[in-house]
């Protein structure tokens, strides 16, 4: 059984800091596109990364969902809750 | 705000683009006179970016069968085949296709972005899941958002990746369908198709493969990458274009599977579009019998690219990972990319200017694609020009002597070391 009370906002951060290599002053209403200054090419290898840390498939339709870090932890923590 | 403000980025980016020089967007040939050559500003340019692989837009025997195609049955059809009725030679033509690629069932759409829309939107349903490549086409990704089913991607040309994504699907109700292309436009590299179709035979998916860019050019009939690796079998439907190798405009689909023929009234883009003219069609059916007859245009073909690639690689550029029709010189300073592009049409040269996010990485590509019909001493041109602006723009060492040194250090740091010898540009396949 998942537990779904882990931190997934705190996971997401470090694999967000470990992609753009720097620490990162991340919450989870920060915008990944305005605020993380993310393109389409470092939001797709940042979800890859989500995708192996956490061992899920984001579905496209719903990574275009995403806009926040908050929206992100979510939409994992569903997909996690529904895989198990 | 206004209606347009939502592009106000991309305007400043394409505005940042045209003050360095020509719009890439916007290119106007007032003529082209051979399949390998247009005019441009009153200058001849050799074109060395239009996919045209086999150089049959001028084929003799097809201009003439698309003349006699408009005098006999008109310049179009007006309307869709399920309004107006197909022509015979639409028919005639899914029968050709269906034969040249040894399958049961053929569709012709009335483009290649069509033909990847509508068969991906209409056969992945909403309980099915799509299973794509990273770097695939913008219409496979438009065709697998226009439909219903959730689309999963996985890193480019990575079966381990693949694999995991299917794995995460195994216990999941509906179908599972992969799409794959068997060259990719970018950067000319090749599916790693024999690990996917294993795969694909374990996870019980379907697969679909792309051969835009890889029909008439791999393979020892032309059928593409399937052909070209023995796996054929498994490919559950080939989609492809008549805007590459066939030399004219369209999209076709093939397939053994029963149940194919409901799609002609199930896919939408195939049912509320116009069918293509009566010329078209005629050229196509032309070029898919050249395609099968004259093997010895794939061979020109091959002996062109790897012309070309080693040319370039052996100038010291740095290419894509393999040699395909398609030649890619990767640029990591995208404003020397856009200098470089407009340095080389005031040249004479005519390429691709791909830049991010249409490249799958922060750099920009000069993208070349060779022709069968380019003579030796086009390809010749290319690379000296290319070596040449690549030289003054500091991409390439200035001298024999730099370049040698520079060979030097990259040996002493152990990294892979530049292929061939300095000025080896006519080097040969």
């Amino acid at each position: 059984m998942e537990d779904v009370s882990r931190d997934i906002s705190g996971e997401i951060i470090s694999v967000l800091e470990s992609v753009i290599d720097k620490p990162l002053d991340a919450t989870s209403e920060k915008d990944l596109v305005s605020d993380l200054g993310m393109d389409s090419i470092a939001l797709m290898n940042f979800s890859m990364a989500l995708e192996d840390h956490f061992d899920v498939s984001i579905p496209l339709d719903r990574m275009a969902e995403v806009e926040t870090l908050g929206d992100l932890s979510d939409t994992i923590e569903n997909l996690l809750r529904k895989g198990k | 705000m206004s209606l347009f403000s939502k592009f106000d980025g991309l305007r400043a980016a394409h505005a940042k683009l045209t003050a360095a020089g020509a719009d890439p967007f916007s290119v106007v040939f007032e003529d082209i006179v051979s399949a390998t050559e247009g005019i441009l500003h009153g200058q001849r340019t050799v074109l060395l970016g239009t996919n045209n692989y086999l150089g049959l837009t001028f084929d003799e025997a097809g201009k003439q069968a698309s003349m006699e195609a408009v005098a006999r049955h008109g310049t179009g059809t007006t309307g869709s085949r399920i309004a107006n009725g197909s022509y015979d030679g639409h028919a005639r033509l899914e029968a050709e296709l269906a034969a040249f690629f040894g399958r049961r069932h053929g569709m012709v759409f009335s483009t290649g972005y069509q033909a990847n829309l509508g068969i991906l939107s209409t056969l992945a349903g909403k309980h099915d899941h799509l299973v794509i490549d990273s770097d695939s086409h913008a219409s496979i990704y438009d065709g697998a958002r226009l439909g219903h089913a959730p689309v999963v991607r996985f890193r480019h040309n990575d079966p381990k990746d693949l694999e995991k994504r299917l794995a995460r699907l195994a216990d999941e109700p509906g179908e599972k369908i992969i799409v794959v292309e068997g060259i990719y436009s970018m950067l000319g590299d090749s599916a790693p198709l024999a690990e996917i179709c294993e795969l694909k035979r374990r996870y019980g998916a379907y697969l679909i493969v792309d051969e835009a860019h890889s029909m008439g050019v791999l393979g020892e009939n032309g059928r593409g990458l399937a052909e070209e690796l023995g796996v054929e079998n498994d490919v559950d439907f080939v989609i492809g274009t008549f805007s590459k190798s066939l030399g004219s405009v369209g999209g076709f689909c093939v397939s053994s599977l029963e149940g194919f023929e409901t799609l002609r009234i199930a896919c939408r883009p195939y049912m509320f579009t116009a069918s293509l003219p009566p010329a078209i069609i005629a050229s196509t059916s032309r070029a898919l019998t050249i395609v099968g007859e004259q093997p010895e245009l794939r061979a020109r073909l091959r002996g062109n690219a790897e012309r070309l690639y080693h040319g370039l690689s052996a100038a010291g550029f740095v290419v894509g990972p393999e040699c395909s029709p398609i030649v890619s010189v990767i640029i990591r300073d995208v404003d020397k990319a856009v200098a470089f592009w407009n340095m080389l049409l005031e040249r004479g040269l005519y390429v691709n200017l791909a830049l991010p996010p249409a490249t799958p990485s922060a750099a920009a590509f000069l993208r070349g694609s060779v022709s069968a019909s380019h003579s030796e001493e086009q390809i010749a041109f290319a690379v000296d020009v290319m070596s040449e602006v690549g030289r003054e723009l500091g991409l390439l060492p200035s001298k024999v002597t730099e370049l040698s040194a520079r060979r030097r250090d990259a040996k002493d740091a152990k990294e892979p070391a530049r292929p061939r010898a300095a000025g080896a540009g006519a080097a040969t396949a």
